[in-house]
């Protein structure tokens, strides 16, 4: 053994790095996918906690519940990603943090952000909606058409 | 409810996590997959029983942003027709896309950027 490796060492040599390969994007993988799924059932458990503090202290009823609920959690996504707190996250929780309306805040502000220096106007002011806006467009757009469909239902009921 | 919040709402991530990591979508993409899709299920029925028996864990994600634009469609069309169609899905998440606007030029306005090292 002066240096040389045996072909039987060079075997399992490769052997091992085939099976190092064949495992560590999957664990990476299922490591991502169960932070993602902490960080986002976490931020929803949040989200239900503003709710029924919503109903308990302030009356509200279910819908304006949920309205108050967006409320907050949008001004919590956009305060922490002003703070270059909610990125941190984000680089842990990946979707468990773009998924929840945080990461539709979040997406607002570091945009806006990003493009300040261009003005108030056509930094801030347009390119906040680089991402949201497109959800805006998609959602709405897609609303419109179910609405149209449930009108045309109702017209042959 | 808070653990069917966690629960339901975790699956969801976890699911946009599969999807970004299988798919390689960008995160903008899959923000308005998951409200396009959450527009979809709430215009099938499906996703109501999920918001009534998870709470905050199907509302929270964007998904119940979706369904909140597709509910309130369908009920402003019962109650203005085909004008309905177009003033109920803004009129029932008024409040989130207020404050996505006001808060979130608030917050790009008063914080600086921190330089990347």
């Amino acid at each position: 053994m002066n240096g040389w490796k045996t072909s039987r060492q060079r075997d399992i040599e490769q052997r091992y790095l085939a099976m190092v390969e064949r495992f560590t994007p999957n664990h990476a993988m299922a490591m991502n996918i169960t932070r993602a799924f902490l960080w986002g059932g976490a931020i929803c458990v949040l989200g239900e906690a503003v709710s029924e503090l919503g109903k308990a202290y302030l009356g509200l009823e279910t819908a304006d519940a949920s309205a108050f609920t967006a409320i907050v959690m949008v001004f919590l996504g956009a305060f922490l990603t002003g703070l270059g707190q909610y990125d941190k996250i984000g680089k842990h929780a990946g979707a468990g943090s773009i998924v929840p309306i945080t990461g539709f805040a979040n997406s607002i502000v570091s945009a806006a952000m990003e493009f300040r220096r261009e003005g108030l106007v056509l930094g801030v002011g347009a390119r906040m909606f680089i991402i949201a806006g497109p959800v805006l467009v998609y959602g709405i757009g897609s609303s419109v058409v179910v609405g149209l469909i449930a009108w045309v239902v109702g017209l042959f009921r | 409810m808070f653990v069917k919040a966690f629960l339901v709402g975790g699956v969801l991530c976890a699911i946009g996590e599969i999807l970004i990591l299988k798919t390689r979508l960008t995160p903008a993409r899959i923000l308005v997959g998951y409200v396009t899709g959450g527009v979809i299920l709430g215009a099938l029925g499906a996703y109501g029983p999920l918001v009534e028996w998870a709470g905050a864990g199907a509302t929270v994600p964007l998904m119940g942003f979706g369904y909140a634009l597709a509910k309130g469609a369908i009920d402003g069309v019962a109650e203005h027709g085909w004008l309905g169609a177009f003033m109920g899905g803004v009129t029932a998440t008024a409040g989130g896309i207020t404050a996505a606007v006001f808060f979130g030029y608030l917050c790009s306005v008063i914080f600086k950027p921190k330089t990347k090292t």
